[in-house]
C-alpha cells in the first residue's frame, strides 16, 4: 500500500492543476455568463440560457467526448491554431471542464444578483452613485458573498468531475489508480487509497469555504 | 442523415435500443438508491451515536468520492470479491458479474446518498406538533411513519428528487466505461466505426438532453398533482 503512494500523489497534484485552472476559467465564464443571463435583451438572455441549459442537461463525459474526439474532426480547426491546443488531451480536459463548471457558475451567480433587495439598488441610485459603481460596489460583492456555499459545493463537484480526465488518457488520480489496479491486481487498494486522497482534498476544500464563509458571508 | 436510418445500414436502432438502456439503468439505479436512502435516513435521524456515525459516513464518503471511483470499485473488485467467494466453494473458473447489474448497483449507492440526504431534510422540515400530535392521540409508531410522515416527506423530497434524478441520469454516461451498452457507449462504438466522432456526439447530447427535458415535465407534472390541497 505505501509502495503505491507516490505514484497516486504525483496524480493528484494533475488532478488539482486540472481543478485549479478549470475553476479558474470557469470562474470568469460564469460571471459573463451571469451578467449576460440578467440582460434583459432576450436575445442575449436566450443565448446564455442556452448555454447553461446545455452544458447542465448533458453528462460531462459527452462534452469531453467532444470537445477531445468531436472537434478533431474539423477540417478548419485542424488546419488552424488551435490545433495545438486541441491535440492535447490536458487543454481538451481544461476547456471542458471550465466550459461545464461555468455553466453551473453562471447559475449560481445569477440566482444570487436575482435575491439582491432592489432596494439596495434603489438607494445606490437615489444617491446617485453611477451603474458601474453599483455594480462593482454594491451588486458583485453582495453577490459573492451569498452564492459562497452553493460555489463551494460546484468546487467538490468539479473535483469529482476532474476524475473523467482519466479516460481520455491523462494520468490524474484516477489515471494513476488505474494504472496500480492494472499493474498490481489489486483494486481494492488502488481505488480505495485514491478514494481516501479524494476524500481529504474534499474535506480540505469544505473547510476553506466554511473559513471563508465565516469570515465574509452573511451573519444569520 | 442516413447514418441514423433504422435497419443494417444506419446507427438510428442501435441508438435507440441505447436510449433504452440509459433509461432502464436510470430507474434501476434510482430504485437502488431509494432502497439505500430508506436504510440510512433513519440512521441519520436516528439519537444513537453510533448509528449516527455510520449514516453519516455512507453520505459524507459517497459524496466525496468521484463516481468513476465506485464504478471501478464495484466493476473491477466486484469480480475479484465473487471469484473469491466461488473458490471457497471450488469453483476456480473466471466469473465475469452482469455489466447491468455492477453499474446499476453503483450508481445507485450514488444516488441513495444524494436521496439520503433529501428524504433527511424532508423529515426535518416537518412541523413538530405532527408527531407530537399523533403521539398524544396515541397512533402507533409505524402507522404514524406511514400515514403522516411518508405522504408529507415525498410531496416536499418532490423538487429535490428531480435534481437527484438528473444527477443520477447523467451518471450512468459513466458506465459506458465498463462496456454497458448505453447511450455513450453506443456513440463511442459508432463514433469509431464512421470516424465521425463530432457527429454521434453531437446526437448523444441531444438525446441527454432529450431525457432531462422529457423528464423534467413528467416530473414538473407529478408536482403539481402531488401538491394539491396546499
Amino acid at each position: 500500500m505505501i509502495s503505491i503512494f507516490p505514484s497516486l500523489l504525483s496524480g493528484a497534484v494533475i488532478t488539482l492543476q486540472l481543478l485549479v485552472s478549470s475553476m479558474f476559467l470557469g470562474l470568469i465564464i460564469g460571471l459573463i455568463f451571469a451578467i449576460l443571463r440578467i440582460n434583459k435583451n432576450p436575445i442575449i438572455n436566450k443565448f446564455a440560457y442556452g448555454y447553461s441549459y446545455f452544458f447542465r442537461g448533458t453528462p460531462l463525459l459527452v462534452q469531453l467526448y467532444l470537445i477531445y474526439y468531436g472537434l478533431a474532426n474539423i477540417e478548419f480547426l485542424r488546419n488552424s491554431f488551435f490545433w495545438v491546443i486541441i491535440k492535447e488531451p490536458y487543454w481538451c480536459a481544461i476547456i471542458a471542464f471550465s466550459l461545464n463548471t461555468g455553466a453551473y457558475t453562471s447559475e449560481i451567480l445569477r440566482s444570487a444578483f436575482q435575491t439582491i433587495k432592489k432596494g439596495y439598488i434603489e438607494a445606490a441610485q437615489s444617491l446617485g452613485v453611477t451603474k458601474k459603481i453599483t455594480f462593482y460596489r454594491i451588486q458583485l460583492p453582495i453577490a459573492i458573498k451569498q452564492s459562497l456555499p452553493a460555489y463551494g459545493n460546484e468546487i467538490i463537484l468539479m473535483l469529482k468531475g476532474t476524475s473523467l480526465a482519466s479516460v481520455i488518457t491523462i494520468m490524474d488520480l484516477m489515471g494513476e489508480a488505474r494504472k496500480v489496479n492494472v499493474l498490481t491486481f489489486k483494486p481494492f487498494e488502488a481505488f480505495i487509497t485514491a478514494g481516501i486522497i479524494y476524500l481529504f482534498i474534499t474535506f480540505i476544500i469544505h473547510n476553506i469555504i466554511k473559513y471563508l464563509e465565516k469570515k465574509y458571508g452573511f451573519q444569520t | 442523415m442516413e447514418l441514423l436510418s433504422f435497419g443494417d445500414t444506419g446507427w438510428g436502432d442501435e441508438l435507440f435500443f441505447a436510449t433504452l438502456m440509459t433509461i432502464a439503468v436510470s430507474i434501476a439505479a434510482m430504485a437502488i438508491g431509494f432502497i439505500f436512502a430508506l436504510i440510512f435516513t433513519p440512521l441519520k435521524l436516528s439519537k444513537n451515536k453510533t448509528l449516527n456515525v455510520i449514516g453519516n459516513c455512507y453520505t459524507t464518503i459517497i459524496r466525496g468520492v468521484p463516481e468513476l471511483l465506485v464504478i471501478y470499485l464495484l466493476f473491477f473488485g466486484g469480480t475479484g470479491a465473487a471469484m473469491y467467494a466461488a473458490s471457497i466453494f471450488g469453483y476456480d473458473g473466471y466469473i465475469e458479474i452482469n455489466a447491468f447489474i455492477t453499474g446499476a448497483l453503483a450508481i445507485g449507492i450514488i444516488s441513495g446518498a444524494y436521496s439520503t440526504e433529501v428524504f433527511r431534510g424532508a423529515i426535518l422540515s416537518i412541523d413538530k406538533g405532527q408527531f407530537e400530535a399523533s403521539k398524544v392521540l396515541g397512533i402507533k409508531k409505524y402507522i404514524q411513519f406511514y400515514k403522516i410522515i411518508l405522504p408529507q416527506m415525498l410531496r416536499l423530497s418532490i423538487p429535490n428528487l428531480s435534481n437527484v434524478w438528473q444527477i443520477t441520469l447523467k451518471d450512468t454516461s459513466l458506465i459506458s466505461v465498463t462496456g454497458l451498452v448505453e447511450i455513450m457507449r453506443q456513440s463511442y462504438i459508432a463514433a469509431g466505426s464512421t470516424r465521425d466522432p463530432l457527429f454521434f456526439y453531437s446526437v448523444a447530447a441531444v438525446l441527454y438532453l432529450m431525457l432531462t427535458f422529457l423528464s423534467m415535465k413528467l416530473i414538473n407534472k407529478l408536482e403539481i398533482k402531488y401538491s394539491k390541497g396546499y
